[in-house]
């Protein structure tokens, strides 16, 4: 059993195989996350490279401590301290550092569809750690890992995903996994941060009434609000969209079921979620940080065999 | 296609095999047994089963160790895992790994990189259901075999259970 793709660049190329295999392959790395020694040595000839040429600190922090716990070597590269502030082309400087025999690249990429231009050009295998406002693919596979994990299935699962909907690439990976999986998707949010066509494009449900979203869901994946898109007037305030779309402990405990919460992080604690519900007993926000390390393990594993290295 | 066990013998031979390893290891406080994922655990399965009977059934420590993330063909080929399910410690144990059939020693050797993450067991046993004597590339060898047999590379030794494949017999393809 082998994962149909060569690169992981986004969960649209993924089949429902693919992504199963991934989850149960991430089920038996958490195992190993449990052990005394959590530590195998699966990766102990790859060379990985983590190209950050957009902040991050979760997901980089999440990458390398998988490549470490499955015996990699792993480098690490930022764009605001190398020679991409000098005019370097992103080509050249990928094909200079894997000259130097790397293996496996992780981007994040502030450009949509970076990860898949380099596919095209260069030998190794691609991890795509987030391009621009497309796609997270490990993110979506750790929400959904996270999921599963909780309520045991994926398939008819009723799963809203809150928030601004249209720069996000953790909701774009997130719908495209979830409506593969069998699950039944809604988004929800102001009506300028969700992308016009989306129901169609995706036969998933449109909501803009919070309360009616959390009523129908199983799970409220909720989003970041980017604070550095604020002045884009999409919302008047943080505080007006904090009163319509902020999800608190009142407004959980007014539902007649209880639903699990889940966020990417970072949290802006009191615009889209309040502490009293990111900290309460249905949020599995840590449990989602925890799992990533498991998946992104999967995932590297995965895709770094079953083929010959770049030597 | 010869058969080199049928259902009675591996029956008689499961039931050898645990009074073997209960016999050497009657101090079931210091004593863990650990199957190898995927195939070894029909063989301990089934040995448990008879070393309950034999001993108090709550005493004895029984868990299931994969070994994929420690082979040392990777790079061919990527197997995908299967459950790992160690509950308690080995640290100071001794340990009785069971697996059905030895044949390179390559499993084994990867199953003790994999058992030494867990802890440093006193003592490591390797029981095995069938021993291909003559085609080791490492230098490994049981010290409880169910049946030694000659075979070639061309040969496969096939095992088959009742809960899987419906019979339970051994053979030489």
């Amino acid at each position: 059993m082998q994962l149909s793709v060569k690169h992981l660049l986004g969960i649209r190329d993924l089949s429902r195989q693919d992504i199963q295999i991934i989850l149960d392959t991430a089920t038996q790395f958490k195992e190993v996350l449990q052990r005394p020694i959590k530590k195998v040595p699966s990766l102990r000839d790859v060379t990985i490279v983590n190209l950050f040429f957009e902040n991050s600190t979760r997901t980089r922090i999440s990458f390398e401590l998988a490549e470490k716990r499955l015996s990699a070597d792993s480098i690490n590269f930022t764009a605001s301290a190398s020679s991409v502030s000098k005019g370097e082309t992103l080509l050249d400087t990928v094909n200079n550092i894997l000259s130097m025999k790397v293996d496996m690249v992780v981007m994040r990429h502030s450009a949509s569809g970076a990860p898949h231009f380099l596919a095209k050009h260069i030998p190794a295998a691609i991890v795509n750690a987030g391009d621009g406002i497309n796609e997270h693919p490990t993110q979506g596979l750790l929400d959904a890992f996270s999921m599963r994990e909780k309520l045991g299935r994926l398939e008819g699962l009723k799963v809203a995903i809150i928030g601004d909907i249209m720069h996000s690439r953790v909701a774009m990976s997130n719908i495209y996994l979830l409506k593969k999986m069998g699950a039944e998707v809604m988004v929800a949010g102001p009506p300028t941060l969700i992308p016009k066509y989306i129901q169609e494009a995706f036969d998933i449900r449109v909501e803009y009434n919070l309360k009616k979203a959390l009523q129908w869901c199983d799970v409220a994946n909720v989003l970041r609000i980017q604070l550095e898109r604020q002045n884009q007037v999409l919302f008047s305030s943080l505080r007006e969209y904090s009163l319509a779309y902020g999800i608190n402990k009142q407004i959980l405990d007014s539902l007649d079921k209880k639903i699990v919460i889940m966020h990417p992080g970072p949290i802006n604690r009191g615009v889209e979620l309040d502490s009293d519900a990111a900290d309460s007993a249905q949020s599995i926000i840590l449990n989602q940080v925890e799992n990533g390390v498991a998946v992104r393990m999967a995932v590297l594993y995965l895709l770094s065999g079953g083929r010959e290295m770049t030597n | 296609m010869k058969t080199i066990l049928n259902e009675q013998q591996l029956a008689i031979i499961i039931r050898r095999l645990s009074h073997q390893v209960l016999e050497n290891n009657i101090d079931l406080d210091n004593t863990v047994f650990i199957g190898i994922q995927p195939r070894g655990i029909f063989v301990s399965d089934q040995m448990i089963q008879v070393i309950r009977q034999l001993v108090s059934p709550e005493k004895v420590q029984y868990g299931k160790l994969d070994i994929t993330f420690y082979r040392d063909d990777v790079r061919n080929q990527i197997h995908v895992p299967n459950q790992t399910d160690i509950p308690f410690s080995i640290e100071n144990k001794n340990v009785v790994l069971i697996d059905d059939v030895l044949y390179t020693g390559r499993t084994i050797r990867a199953a003790m990189d994999a058992l030494l993450d867990f802890g440093r067991p006193a003592k490591v046993e390797l029981c095995v259901l069938i021993d291909r004597r003559f085609s080791r590339q490492l230098p490994i060898q049981p010290d409880y075999t169910g049946r030694s047999i000659d075979s070639i590379v061309s040969q496969k030794v096939k095992v088959f259970w009742k809960e899987r494949d419906g019979k339970e017999e051994v053979v030489l393809l």
